[in-house]
């Protein structure tokens, strides 16, 4: 399948871009006609990635956060969201419902649950001092009007 | 992040105004947790009719805040809430604990 638009972004881990990055992957992909439903899930795994990338990638200082979003003919999105940040030891664990490494602050431990039910699909890679990589496929359901 | 407290007997409501995320949320977990202790309620609701998103953060939060309550020997409730932040909530199992409407 054809890749027919792609952008990428990056900006500096400071929390205050959480949002800042909902809505610029939100807008890129409205091209595509999303339902609201799909937008706001859209918007919510953005959401849950930037902010792991954030609070656990870059815990210990500030670095840069990456997006990557390509769209495809048959109405699909990759998302791709990285980090150089501390990356995870044992994935397996980091994504089991309600775990959370975070030990001070309160976190729910949902992020990746949200992002598994939110996505079709969703890879997680990391290295342990090198960083993080999500990427998360979603199928949108098709239009019979598109727009040109 | 816009918060607005009102107590009726010893229930505190708060009403949320603002997207419920990690940045947002930093600064109205003190504030409300300072006005629970202030104010002591048996009941607390969290009306979320301002607030059209919200991320794992945002159920951290009332989490967080039912801890408080409980502990206390209180109750919770959350209201108003977006289909988008239904969905989030029912699927962390929040409703087990509290009304969520």
């Amino acid at each position: 399948m054809k890749c027919v638009n792609e952008m990428k972004l990056e900006f500096v881990s400071r929390s205050a871009n959480e949002g800042f990055a909902r809505v610029a992957v939100a807008a890129f992909v409205a091209q595509l006609d999303p339902t609201v439903d799909e937008l706001s899930e859209i918007k919510t795994i953005v959401s849950e990635a930037v902010t792991n990338s954030i609070v656990h990638g870059y815990k210990d200082g500030l670095g840069i956060v990456y997006i990557a979003v390509r769209l495809y003919e048959n109405n699909r999105i990759v998302l791709t969201v990285r980090d150089k940040g501390c990356g995870i030891e044992d994935v397996a664990k980091a994504m089991e419902p309600m775990y959370t490494s975070c030990e001070n602050g309160e976190r729910a431990g949902m992020g990746f649950t949200i992002m598994r039910t939110f996505s079709d699909r969703i890879r997680v890679s990391s290295r342990v001092g090198r960083g993080t990589r999500v990427t998360m496929e979603r199928y949108l359901a098709s239009r019979v009007h598109r727009k040109g | 992040m816009n918060v607005t407290f009102s107590m009726l007997d010893t229930t505190l409501t708060v009403v949320l105004e603002g997207e419920l995320d990690h940045h947002n949320i930093k600064d109205v977990r003190e504030l409300i947790d300072l006005r629970i202790e202030r104010a002591r309620p048996s009941h607390l609701i969290m009306d979320l009719r301002g607030v059209p998103f919200s991320d794992s953060s945002g159920i951290a939060l009332v989490l967080g805040r039912y801890k408080l309550m409980t502990a206390a020997g209180g109750s919770m409730e959350v209201r108003n809430v977006s289909p988008q932040i239904k969905k989030i909530f029912l699927l962390s199992g929040v409703d087990k604990l509290m009304t969520v409407k």
